[in-house]
């Protein structure tokens, strides 16, 4: 079965060719894409990752403000009950920040200039360890 | 295979150019004569070189307002100044959905205090004002217009520009709020306004520049530009009270200058000369004046790259070289560590550096279109409005600029542009120095980066605290009520509205809500 995975920017950043050339590669790449668009508030994706029943939840954040808003979708996603999906996140992060979005509930983070493949194959590996643990 | 060598935007080249290319150079009008192709002005950038004007902003109102008041003692004469998202998409600083993003990006506005703040000590009638403002562009004119009162500045004394262009960023920006039919009566407002009043003041400045960074060519970026402008402009004459002549002169534009050397040179005299035309032949344009194309541009964005960052400083410098020989009036030339991290003060100034190197040092201004007649130049140039007229009947086909956004054309369209682009890059069809091709092994650099102050988002909750305790609550009430039984029939002008909302210290976010409850929000289409 495609591994289903809802993609979406929070926060108020608008730039959006990054998240939608990754929809646009794992949806080619096999995976079943909900693209929410940008501006979506934390409480809305975990809405919706519970209505889709998605494995895995990426967001972009180009603005600066990934940390707060890393935390805040972790937050609404366990309130939401959608805990078991894995957040990941995407976008200018500098290295210091990785270890503070792990810390804030992403399972993964990708910074610009990551190569498309590379985070298709990593959203792969972390289905599966989703897929066996439960 | 397809063998053809193409430019960026897909315009198949010869090996070399000659006469036959040429059939019309004899009729190619000089430099400051109508349709424009060589240039606005006669004696080019010796008459008046291009404006060097570098984007920043940050923090609170009081750090901007110290930052400007040092640029203004070094002998700078124009300010440009960058807003926060909240600021930008219409929410207040206490907006808890918000907190996050308060002047992350730019300086935080709230009510007028904020920008009495933001000017103190700053004679507005002797310096201009660019703000890249679009959702609440109307709303900072508003202020910025009490704030001179206040000053005691009459309004025909102000001068600046708010960007003010709402369509693009449905596509591509994303500071968008309320719809686009009810966003563009706004604008036209606007642009009524600053005709009647502010005269001096630039009402738009109509941006392509958003377009190409999200992934559209060269040709595309200037097709929907000239389309964005010819709806403003359709937009102000059907209300039937100006000409085109009387307000064409205090419109503008704003592009990216990416990497493909002499096609970035051919947009630009394309734009020029598809623009006079445009306003001559389907407005009805009398004065040469309305018929220019005023021209600021950018040198970096997209075409950045990452991976051995100092590349970018002579890809900067190319594209810089390319925007003066196209003949932009201002330009801002990006700094090499951009794509990942906000410019340091020295990669800052290198940026400003090569502008002052290619002006002073290089004598590429000299002479006005140096590149004029060339069998090459003058080729691409009529290629590339032909391919920028195909796109502009596409989408009005498709029933105009409005339709082809709400419908998620436009937006389809770039993304399927900045797909292509990828895809080329990846399977090396494209090359990238330092990125797909001359790889290394070099880590990322180290970069210390801006770290955003707490205390000034407190400040500034703590200032729009105290403004909401002590303003009066029926003036606020008043004025917001007007505001609203004005937006919601046609026919009046919102602008004095909004100023009196200002004189009464209602916040951004207030004004706006009242906006949403007439008008609705813009529903995004999501395509991809």
């Amino acid at each position: 079965m495609a591994i289903r995975v809802l993609v979406a920017k929070p926060g108020l950043d608008g730039h959006d060719r990054g998240v939608k050339l990754v929809a646009r590669s794992l949806r080619d790449a096999g995976f079943e894409v909900i693209y929410l668009g940008i501006r979506q508030r934390p409480e809305s994706i975990a809405a919706v990752a519970v209505q889709e029943d998605v494995q895995i939840v990426g967001l972009s954040i180009l603005s600066g403000a990934h940390v707060a808003l890393t935390r805040k979708t972790a937050d609404a996603l366990r309130a939401a009950g959608a805990e078991d999906a894995v957040l990941v996140v995407g976008g200018t992060i500098r290295q210091r920040d990785v270890a503070r979005l792990e810390e804030a509930g992403a399972a993964a983070v990708y910074p610009t200039g990551t190569p498309l493949e590379s985070v298709v194959e990593s959203l792969r590996a972390l289905s599966g360890a989703v897929q066996t643990s439960s | 295979m397809d063998e053809t060598v193409r430019s960026e935007s897909g315009i198949p080249l010869n090996s070399s150019y000659g006469p036959a290319d040429l059939p019309g150079a004899e009729s190619i009008p000089p430099p400051g004569v109508f349709p424009f192709t060589r240039g606005n002005f006669p004696d080019g950038y010796r008459g008046r070189p291009w404006t060097i004007r570098q984007y920043s902003g940050f923090g609170t109102a009081e750090e901007s307002n110290e930052r400007y008041r040092y640029l203004l003692e070094q002998g700078a004469t124009g300010l440009s100044v960058a807003f926060d998202l909240p600021s930008q998409c219409g929410y207040d600083s206490d907006d808890p959905d918000v907190e996050e993003e308060v002047g992350r990006v730019g300086v935080a506005i709230d009510p007028l205090a904020d920008f009495e703040l933001l000017f103190d000590r700053i004679p507005l009638d002797a310096i201009s004002t660019s703000m890249t403002i679009n959702g609440t562009a109307a709303i900072m004119l508003a202020f910025y217009v009490a704030v001179g009162e206040k000053q005691g500045v009459e309004r025909a004394k102000l001068r600046g520009t708010i960007q003010n262009d709402i369509l693009k960023e449905y596509v591509s920006r994303g500071t968008w709020i309320w719809p686009p039919r009810p966003s563009l009566r706004l604008i036209a407002d606007t642009i009524e306004f600053c005709a009647d009043d502010v005269p001096r003041f630039n009402a738009i400045s109509v941006a392509g520049a958003h377009f190409r960074d999200a992934g559209a060519s060269a040709a595309q970026e200037m097709a929907f530009t000239l389309m964005d402008g010819v709806t403003y402009c359709e937009e102000v004459i059907g209300r039937g009270r100006m000409t085109i002549d009387q307000f064409a002169p205090q419109v503008s534009f704003f592009f990216y200058t990416h990497g493909d050397f002499f096609e970035e040179i051919a947009k630009y005299r394309a734009g020029r000369r598809r623009w006079a035309r445009i306003v001559r032949e389907r407005f009805g344009a009398q004065d040469d004046r309305s018929c220019m194309f005023r021209v600021g541009c950018v040198s970096g964005g997209a075409s950045l790259h990452g991976p051995q960052p100092h590349n970018n400083i002579v890809r900067v410098a190319y594209e810089a070289m390319a925007s003066v020989l196209g003949g932009v009036q201002s330009m801002f030339t990006a700094a090499w560590d951009e794509p990942f991290a906000i410019p340091t003060e020295e990669s800052a100034t290198l940026a400003l550096r090569t502008q002052q190197i290619l002006a002073y040092e290089t004598g590429v201004a000299r002479v006005v279109d140096p590149l004029g007649g060339s069998y090459y130049v003058e080729a691409l140039t009529d290629a590339m409005e032909e391919r920028v007229v195909e796109i502009m009947e596409d989408l009005e086909r498709h029933g105009g600029m409005v339709k082809a956004i709400e419908d998620g054309v436009l937006q389809r369209l770039i993304s399927e542009q900045a797909f292509g682009v990828d895809r080329a890059v990846r399977s090396g069809e494209r090359t990238i120095v330092g990125v797909n091709k001359f790889e290394t092994d070099e880590s990322p650099p180290k970069t210390e980066g801006y770290e955003l102050d707490e205390k000034g988002r407190i400040r500034q909750l703590e200032r729009l605290a105290e403004v909401k305790r002590t303003r009066s609550a029926a003036d606020v009430k008043a004025t917001l009520g007007a505001l609203s039984t004005a937006a919601a029939k046609d026919g009046e002008n919102l602008m004095p509205h909004l100023v009196e909302c200002a004189r009464a210290y209602c916040t951004v976010g207030e004004m706006v809500d009242v906006l949403k409850d007439q008008w609705g929000e813009f529903q995004q289409p999501v395509v991809f």
